[in-house]
């Protein structure tokens, strides 16, 4: 398979660009400001942004209603979002790699089960069940969210790597690969693995995604951790002070803008590798007729 | 046209009992294996709230042996399963002697309402948008203006929510804040009422429109463009037929297909994702009503309607299933 080369699927780089400023604010944001005024109590409340009538430049973004910061909020829940998604992706890709080859390479009665089961899963409306899941485990800490985040997260590669396996299957390279005698483990790992990684990593992408969605989703019902400000959970005390008829926009927008760009970006990023994986779909973006 | 085949409806019939089973098992055991015990968890919550409770330890003696957690775990799975199969939720701890079926069957119209038309809008409105970007022959300006709409696609439905009730609630005042119809006027098929529906419904509805219809437009426009190379769109060029007929009859027909399965898959996102729009408008549907059951940690409520949005789910997606055969005669019903 042609790759076409990353660096010039623009799609790709904007994406990945606006994914890596959100890391770097949260790496670099902590040397430059003072991250413990993100707790309770450590500021004055209810400041507009430093550029409006009443604001401060001591708080450059505002503050809330439970004297926190919004800037010192937004770059420690940032970092925050992006490990959940993370880790809730990656178990979840490792486990549909593993099915999704085990239903592929196995077939029969195999096949048959972890596509039904994996079909099912997918038509669960997922949040219904983290809701009560969360309801009942209240104190939660981010990487057990994440993990309880990766039980939604195998079904969608499970059944890509499955459809992948299949098509690949027939290739000619990897019946060659078999009649010299390589093992089916070294058949996926050296022949079909690469050649699925644009998918994987377009996949990859979209999880990621997903669990941010999830985790801020339950976050912003007051169903996340509950210690630590999450970007959620700081959309879910805004929510509740009214911040939105009270016109305090800066308490929700600055969250919100954070987890737009880091949406955006990774949306990018899946098109553009989707671009990557399926030249036909870039071709008709470029030719104008 | 020809009958369903005995055997296809049966598996597609089986597979939803299967999705509903995992669905209810998954929010039986889960919570079972956390460490700690529910119930005395619920209490000392309680203590928390409201400084004291007399006679704690017998009052978590007491809702062990109401909730029948004095009873072995396969005896209480089974007892649970049983409810559910008979729509029997429970009562509502919070507003007691209401049965939390009752409360949803007072919700559940508006959240289906809502979510059928808005649901329906952005599919119809994002395969049209795909389709016409899929299309070589679509003028080159309107290709170039049509990408505009896609711009909130990436965006959650709530966060629009959020900007669409600051906006248009708050700082235009076009549109209601919060609620599902107008304080002023009487519940009923009545002009008066519908229209107010209508204009308490327009934010929410457009929340998620606008962020799902780029969803279905992206899958339409990549289906569109792999179709534009097939024999019989060259045929049909070929004989002359006029570019409208082409378009429609043969190139859009054949590529939403993949878009109804994929209605089927994303419906359960969908739903999750307007509890929360429901939630933020305070619209009376199954997302507010879970909203506060959540607020209220009321647990039969809340398992109560995820178990009915799971159902309701499921049953659509079957639906789905069922009509699309009819949609696409040459399927095999073998998937």
């Amino acid at each position: 398979m042609t790759l076409i080369h990353p660096a010039t699927s623009p799609k790709l780089l904007i994406g990945a660009s606006m994914v890596i400023g959100v890391v770097l604010m949260g790496v670099i944001g902590p040397l430059c400001w003072d991250t413990t005024l993100a707790r309770v109590g450590t500021s004055p409340l209810n400041l507009p942004p430093a550029w409006m009538m009443g604001g401060d430049r001591a708080h450059p973004f505002g503050t809330e209603s439970n004297g926190r910061d919004i800037l010192a909020v937004v770059i420690t829940g940032a970092p925050r979002s992006l490990r959940v998604g993370l880790i809730a992706a990656g178990v979840g890709m490792l486990t549909g790699i593993l099915l999704g080859c085990t239903a592929g390479l196995f077939g029969g009665w195999v096949d048959n089960l972890i596509r039904t089961v994996t079909d099912a899963v997918l038509t669960i409306p997922s949040l219904a069940i983290l809701i009560v899941i969360s309801a009942y485990v209240r104190t939660v800490e981010i990487d057990t969210m994440a993990l309880i985040l990766s039980l939604f997260a195998w079904p969608a590669p499970t059944r890509l790597i499955r459809a992948q396996v299949l098509t690949l299957r027939e290739r000619g390279y990897i019946r060659m690969a078999r009649l010299s005698g390589a093992s089916s483990l070294a058949i996926i790992l050296t022949e079909m693995i690469p050649n699925m990684l644009p998918y994987l990593a377009s996949s990859l992408t979209g999880n990621i995604s997903g669990a941010i969605l999830a985790a801020t989703s339950l976050e912003a019902l007051g169903l996340g951790p509950t210690r630590i400000p999450t970007l959620g959970m700081t959309i879910f005390y805004a929510i509740r002070s009214s911040a939105i008829i009270r016109g305090m926009w800066w308490w929700w927008g600055f969250p919100i803008l954070v987890l737009i760009v880091i949406f955006t970006g990774l949306f990018l990023i899946a098109i553009g590798l989707d671009e990557i994986a399926n030249p036909r779909l870039r071709q008709a973006v470029t030719s104008d007729k | 046209m020809r009958p369903l085949p005995t055997g296809y409806l049966i598996r597609r019939v089986l597979m939803f009992v299967l999705t509903v089973w995992l669905g209810a098992t998954m929010m039986f055991i889960i919570p079972r294996l956390a460490p700690g015990d529910p119930v005395a968890a619920m209490v000392s919550r309680m203590a928390a709230q409201s400084g004291y409770v007399e006679n704690s330890a017998e009052l978590i003696e007491s809702w062990r042996k109401k909730f029948g957690l004095d009873q072995p775990v396969p005896v209480q799975y089974l007892r649970y399963l049983g409810n559910l199969a008979t729509f029997n939720l429970g009562y509502s701890l919070t507003q007691f002697p209401v049965q939390v079926r009752d409360l949803i069957a007072q919700s559940l119209p508006w959240t289906v309402g809502l979510l059928s038309v808005a649901t329906l809008l952005s599919f119809l409105l994002g395969n049209g948008i795909g389709a016409l970007l899929g299309w070589q022959r679509t003028p080159s300006l309107v290709r170039r203006l049509l990408p505009v709409t896609l711009t909130f696609t990436s965006i959650p439905f709530f966060m629009l929510a959020i900007l669409l009730i600051y906006v248009f609630a708050f700082g235009l005042k076009l549109f209601p804040v919060s609620g599902g119809y107008g304080r002023d006027v009487e519940a009923g098929l009545t002009w008066g009422f519908i229209s107010s529906v209508v204009y308490h419904g327009t934010l929410p509805a457009l929340a998620i429109v606008i962020t799902s219809m780029g969803f279905w437009a992206l899958g339409m426009r990549g289906m569109m463009i792999t179709t534009a190379g097939e024999d019989y769109l060259i045929l049909a060029d070929a004989k002359g037929l006029r570019p409208g007929r082409v378009f429609w009859r043969y190139a859009v027909r054949n590529a939403m297909l993949p878009q109804v399965t994929g209605l089927a898959l994303s419906l359960g996102g969908i739903v999750g994702g307007s509890t929360l729009v429901e939630y933020l408008f305070a619209y009376p549907g199954m997302g507010y009503l879970l909203y506060q059951g959540i607020v209220n940690q009321d647990y039969t409520l809340i398992q109560g309607i995820c178990f009915i949005l799971i159902v309701a789910t499921a049953l659509a997606v079957l639906v789905i299933d069922l009509v699309y055969p009819l949609l696409d005669p040459r399927i095999t019903y073998h998937r």
